[in-house]
């Protein structure tokens, strides 16, 4: 499973919230262009693998790989919370709930991350009007967040995230919070990613359609451990545990 | 039909006085609520003004005295403005200590808090004032190889210990609303920051502090309105004759000719007209801030725009 040329790299990966063991054990590699989609019921420890990828949550125990530099949990020492913020800067989040900055408008939401990391305004701003015509919102760089739609915000908030060039994207449920009809608009900018940038991402979702269309692989949660991986085709074909084909069924 | 619905007064049945209350009643009932109000006010201020005259209040005298005593206006604005400025800054470092995992920046500003919070304000005043001076002569004397500056250093002016007392005390209270107004920002927000790779310090500036700031502002108006009235207990560190704030002055000119009463009067319509002053700005500051996410928006991030 493991092969030279991953992009996230997690190895027995653990995270425990007192007596609950969220994730137990788990291995899962991320390779250049790839598409990954997480999928499994909710408490199943996807969104938790996510956060613990650019250790918004501590791994227990475990490490994560992201661009050469490995890093387990444990106490947050200057040194250690300096590497974390190395490697934050190379993944890209996009919560369910959006996250913009009120106060701050489109542009500057998208601004804010660079000119933090790298200090360069002019080219930044540039560079986040071109990001937002990409995501079909150059007429709103100078609105607020709370004038946008939730579907316009998730692409702002994309927007927001490929700002700091990122070796790959993390994607936490990004169109539950949405109304059904605004769902299609994120979904086609999360795939335009895919197949134009082939940016390689992480996808905690329910959206079987776009797992079935733009995934390279599926990865399936129960229980905190994964039960089941493989491409769309051999997951929606002939999946061998009981439990995906239940859960297949049920969402489908 | 509506006279009914007026309440009838006591007695029973309505006879004539009745019907006269429920007309007075019905005819009241058409002026505005706020002109009754203000009709009250006056009544008050009549009743106020014929006592004057009865009491043989010196108006002339007061009238005398209003210009010295105002000449104090400046160092009680210097004073609350000082104050309330030293409050701010600390009240944002006893926030964030407040909230912080580090057992020093917590444990600091934790026994801030307790302290500053839990003795009186005029001790803390008498503390910085007669204290610290104290302090530096004992330094001096036992140690001499402590600078005489050091010392000198430890005398304070009595505006400066006051408004170094004010300051202190009201940022242990003005932590609290500090951090309940950063507590106030959804955990969603800092995430956001800490996933594009922001450093504490930037999380803080760019993004929590701006959004906390909406929350705290107002409250904030009501601290430097009530320190405003606390700036008087400066007077009692016997500023000198030059440099003393209203309350100071009133209490000189007032027992030098034996009209305390009068001063007392002039120096309590100062503060009044001030701390009135003082609300208005505070409401129009609340409704700005309350308008929204949009308009504290561009005000908020930076001046980038």
């Amino acid at each position: 499973m493991s092969s030279p040329e991953a992009v996230v790299r997690v190895e027995g990966l653990h995270k425990r919230f007192g007596p609950l063991e969220v994730l137990k054990g788990i291995d899962l590699d991320l390779h250049q262009g790839e598409v990954v989609v997480i999928f499994g019921r909710s408490g199943s420890g996807k969104s938790t693998l996510l956060r613990c990828v650019n250790f918004l949550e501590d791994p227990t125990e475990g490490t994560v790989e992201i661009a050469g530099v490995r890093l387990g949990g444990g106490h947050r020492t200057r040194r250690k919370r300096e590497q974390i913020r190395q490697l934050r800067l190379h993944v890209g989040m996009v919560f369910q709930q959006f996250n913009l900055f009120p106060h701050m408008t489109v542009l500057e939401n998208v601004v804010v991350g660079p000119v933090c990391a790298r200090g360069d305004e002019s080219v930044t701003r540039t560079r986040a009007r071109e990001l937002l015509d990409q995501v079909g919102l150059a007429d709103k760089a100078d609105e607020h967040p709370i004038r946008l739609s939730g579907g316009q915000q998730q692409r702002v908030a994309i927007a927001r995230a490929l700002a700091m060039q990122p070796d790959v994207m993390l994607f936490d449920e990004p169109t539950s919070a949405l109304d059904p009809e605004l769902t299609g608009e994120v979904l086609a900018v999360m795939k335009s990613l895919a197949t134009d940038l082939h940016m390689p991402m992480m996808v905690v979702t329910h959206e079987m359609g776009f797992a079935r269309e733009v995934a390279d692989r599926m990865v399936f949660f129960h229980e905190g451990v994964i039960l089941e991986e493989g491409p769309p085709q051999q997951m929606f074909g002939s999946t061998r545990s009981a439990e995906t084909r239940t859960f297949l069924d049920a969402v489908l | 039909m509506s006279a009914r619905t007026v309440p009838e007064s006591r007695g029973g049945t309505p006879g004539r006085r009745g019907d006269r209350l429920d007309r007075l009643a019905l005819a009241s009932a058409r002026i505005p609520f706020r002109l009754k109000t203000a009709a009250v006010w006056l009544a008050i201020f009549a009743v106020v003004a014929a006592f004057f005259a009865i009491a043989a209040f010196d108006t002339g005298w007061m009238a005398d005295q209003l210009s010295y005593i105002a000449g104090g206006l400046r160092y009680t604005l210097y004073i609350a403005l000082g104050g309330i400025t030293l409050a701010v800054v600390l009240a944002v470092l006893g926030a964030l200590g407040r909230i912080s995992s580090n057992p020093i920046a917590y444990g600091i500003s934790g026994f801030y808090v307790s302290f500053f919070r839990g003795t009186p304000l005029i001790v803390q005043m008498f503390l910085i004032y007669l204290a610290l001076p104290q302090i530096g002569v004992n330094l001096s004397s036992r140690y001499p190889a402590v600078p005489q500056s050091v010392s000198d250093a430890l005398v304070l002016d009595a505006a400066v210990a006051g408004t170094l007392a004010l300051g202190l005390n009201y940022g242990a209270y003005m932590t609290e609303i500090f951090r309940a107004g950063i507590q106030s920002v959804s955990g969603g927000q800092g995430e956001a920051a800490d996933a594009l790779g922001m450093t504490y310090g930037q999380k803080m500036r760019k993004v929590v502090l701006p959004q906390a700031f909406r929350v705290i502002i107002p409250p904030t108006g009501n601290e430097f309105i009530a320190m405003l009235k606390d700036t008087a207990l400066v007077s009692f560190l016997g500023v000198t004759i030059a440099s003393a704030e209203i309350f100071r002055r009133a209490q000189l000119v007032g027992k030098a000719d034996f009209k305390n009463l009068e001063a007392l009067i002039v120096v309590a319509g100062m503060y009044w007209a001030l701390t009135a002053l003082f609300t208005v700005f505070q409401r129009r500051l609340e409704a700005r801030v309350s308008r929204g996410h949009v308009r504290m928006g561009s005000a908020g991030s930076g001046g980038r725009r």
